[in-house]
């Protein structure tokens, strides 16, 4: 049954996601920097290489605990900058505000995205605000742009993981999503789980020093930890293993998925990063990830293998194997 | 929240000796059903299936609440929901099954209200919200939820909430056992029995199915070496030939079950012969709403008519659900359904036997 309306799911970040990309999208703006369906692009001017790219921030609530729609909005531009290899410079700021939001609420945002931006060390260089008559938005919603320098010799992208290389993933999993998700309306829970928002530019600058042999850099947010494996697996042509006794899950966040159903390895991230490196240096990546802030429970979760290319296989805690597929559409809550 | 005391049952070391154990003791080859949806994912996202000896076949029975919700009570939900001034409310799994022609999801797309619930009492405060609306409860699952769903419209009565109905599609699990020996093409040895299910109705609510078919039977829980445990006491009992209803989930399931959940579902809800999708009509196998409470009662309230709706045609989802055939020998499986367009509700609920194969079995 095909449908002829965008559905909640089109927005999951899964498969149903990705065949608006491929169907609509793609076919009228083709182009080689497009076509990579990178984090960002990758810009060629003048002899230098330039990451460029933009996010839109509709996060429903818009303060939540660890975090807000403004810090966000901020970050998440800045990390997928930093996935292509670049360190940010600017960013700009569009902002869709609901008739009647309040100016208060609104100052806090934008004071937690000039912490932010400050925090990352980008500048905000421009930007732009409309208004729309009341439930022509839910509250406020944030377009955020970005431009970085890519170093010369940083060559990083989701094509370019090979057999052998270990992947290391910078922390817990599944914190925003399961975050988010207990602050809705209806949910009852009382939960000390924080969202992980944060910037990764400054861990990728310290992956970068400690190795040369970095081949794929990707921050696990929509579809979570699994989707990005899937879509590393399959444009580079590799097989990926991983292991579940290796992947970090908050008790509390555990025990929510274990309520509702969910898969942590779909939830979403929003200050996490795999990163695919040569195995001579897996452990010096990962102590420079340790080194960060925001990347002390960082461990080698898998690696790159020669069999079953285009597919994740994962062990299971008992020893078993099984397949990781790409999320569909948007988990639900299961009947029982 | 915490989840207390799972580390220990997947414990890899524990389920190692179990495994040890099934393989010295299996020799014959068995086909054993899970009957529940939940027993299905869990031995696909650990990986059952492949630690298991060869002689060992495990196959998904009828136990996923939406996968056996039949073709006319999909499409009553839809019809349900273009009723003007209604919210319809749910639990998220069903928000995807496909009907003839749509599913709640495109419905809302299309502007209808529904909403998602976590609790039948979150519907009942919609109601409240909304005295000008009428809200529905869409019924669906196990003697698991039913309790809960019967306890939701006697506190709608106690609280004079006048505009809170519910539309009961729900099933029971003893009457399916039943139905299933009596299918034709069907080869199974034994049972692993819900675990959830159990915790409600007891161990002592199987015993008539078991005297009447001496079929092996094991209560099992939801954690790996839950499961493992299940089989090999299944393995035991057929190797040995001594047929038993036997539990493995003594923690949580007791032979009594949960008597006052029992009495609230028994005080609301009276046995209905109802349709299992793909199976057809099994008697007394359905959870309708006592006269008592039609006030509360979705079905006579709107005069939906439950028209007869065709299964989708190539659709195996009755031959899955009753262990005949497995989703690769479905036609339309990972072909024309998948999980982004499903054609059948074992495609699309998150413990459905097609769903579980998409996401975790691959044929390499």
């Amino acid at each position: 049954m095909k449908t002829d309306r965008i559905l909640l799911d089109h927005g999951s970040g899964g498969k149903i996601s990705h065949s608006l990309t491929l169907d609509i999208m793609l076919p009228v703006f083709d182009n080689p920097m497009l076509s990579k369906l990178n984090d960002g692009a990758i810009l060629n001017i003048g002899g230098k290489k330039f990451a460029f790219s933009t996010d839109t921030y509709v996060v429903d609530p818009i303060f939540f605990p660890g975090g807000d729609i403004g810090e966000l909005a901020i970050y998440g531009t800045v990390n997928d900058i930093a996935m292509c290899g670049g360190s940010p410079l600017y960013l700009s700021v569009g902002l869709v505000i609901e008739e009647g939001f309040l100016i208060s609420d609104l100052e806090r945002i934008i004071k937690s995205m000039g912490a932010a931006a400050e925090k990352a060390g980008v500048k905000v260089v421009t930007g732009d605000t409309k208004v729309v008559p009341k439930g022509a938005v839910d509250k406020i919603f944030i377009n955020t742009s970005g431009i970085g320098l890519i170093p010369d010799n940083v060559d990083v992208g989701c094509d370019k993981a090979v057999p052998g290389d270990k992947i290391i993933l910078s922390g817990t999993i599944a914190d925003h999503g399961i975050t988010v998700l207990t602050q809705r309306e209806g949910m009852t829970f009382t939960s000390s789980v924080r969202s992980d928002t944060a910037p990764l530019n400054h861990m990728v600058g310290k992956i970068f020093s400690s190795s040369k042999n970095v081949h794929v850099l990707r921050d696990p947010t929509r579809g979570g930890v699994g989707t990005s494996l899937n879509e590393i697996a399959e444009k580079s042509c590799a097989g990926i293993k991983i292991y579940e006794n290796k992947i970090p899950v908050k008790n509390e966040v555990k025990g929510i998925c274990e309520l509702l159903g969910f898969d942590p390895l779909y939830i979403a991230n929003e200050g996490k990063l795999l990163a695919f490196v040569s195995p001579e240096d897996a452990d010096k990546v990962l102590s420079a990830v340790r080194e960060d802030e925001f990347g002390k429970d960082a461990c080698i979760i898998g690696e790159v293998v020669s069999g079953h290319p285009g597919k994740v296989f994962l062990e299971t805690g008992i020893g078993g194997i099984r397949m990781v597929d790409m999320l569909t559409g948007e988990q639900l809550p299961r009947i029982c | 929240m915490t989840i207390k005391h799972a580390d220990e049952y997947r414990d890899p070391e524990i389920s190692r000796k179990i495994l040890d154990r099934i393989n010295n003791l299996s020799k014959k080859n068995v086909r054993l059903m899970e009957v529940c949806g939940t027993h299905t994912m869990s031995i696909f996202r650990n990986g059952i299936r492949k630690l298991i000896p060869g002689t060992i076949s495990l196959l998904s029975g009828p136990g996923c609440p939406v996968c056996v919700t039949a073709q006319n009570e999909i499409d009553a939900f839809i019809e349900i929901s273009r009723v003007p001034d209604t919210i319809i409310t749910t639990f998220g799994d069903l928000m995807r099954v496909p009907g003839t022609n749509s599913s709640l999801l495109k419905e809302r797309a299309d502007g209808k209200d529904i909403r998602m619930v976590y609790s039948t009492f979150d519907a009942i405060e919609i109601a409240r919200k909304n005295p000008d609306k009428r809200v529905i409860f869409l019924g669906v699952g196990f003697e698991t939820t039913a309790p809960t769903v019967a306890a939701s419209i006697l506190s709608a009565r106690e609280m004079k909430v006048e505009n809170y109905f519910v539309y009961s599609a729900h099933k029971t699990v003893p009457q399916a056992l039943c139905a299933l020996m009596k299918t034709e093409g069907i080869k199974i040895d034994g049972f692993i029995l819900p675990g959830h299910v159990s915790v409600i109705i007891g161990t002592r609510a199987y015993l008539p199915f078991f005297n009447q078919y001496q079929m092996p039977c094991v209560v099992a829980g939801f954690e790996p070496s839950d499961i493992l445990q299940a089989i090999l006491m299944l393995v035991e009992q057929i190797e040995n030939k001594t047929p038993g209803l036997e539990n493995a989930y003594t923690r949580a399931v007791s032979f009594e079950g949960n008597e006052k959940a029992v009495g609230i579902m028994n005080d609301v809800f009276e046995a209905a012969d109802v349709a299992w999708r793909g199976i057809g009509i099994i008697p007394g196998s359905g959870l309708k709403i006592r006269n008592e409470f039609s006030d509360y009662d979705a079905m006579k309230k709107f005069e939906i008519s439950e028209k007869d709706s065709d299964e989708p045609k190539g659709c195996a989802c009755g031959e899955i659900l009753t262990g005949i055939k497995t989703p690769v020998e479905c036609p339309l499986y990972k072909k024309i359904c998948t999980p982004v367009d499903p054609v059948g509700p074992c495609m699309v609920s998150s413990e459905g036997t097609c769903a579980a194969y998409y996401k975790y079995h691959s044929e390499d």
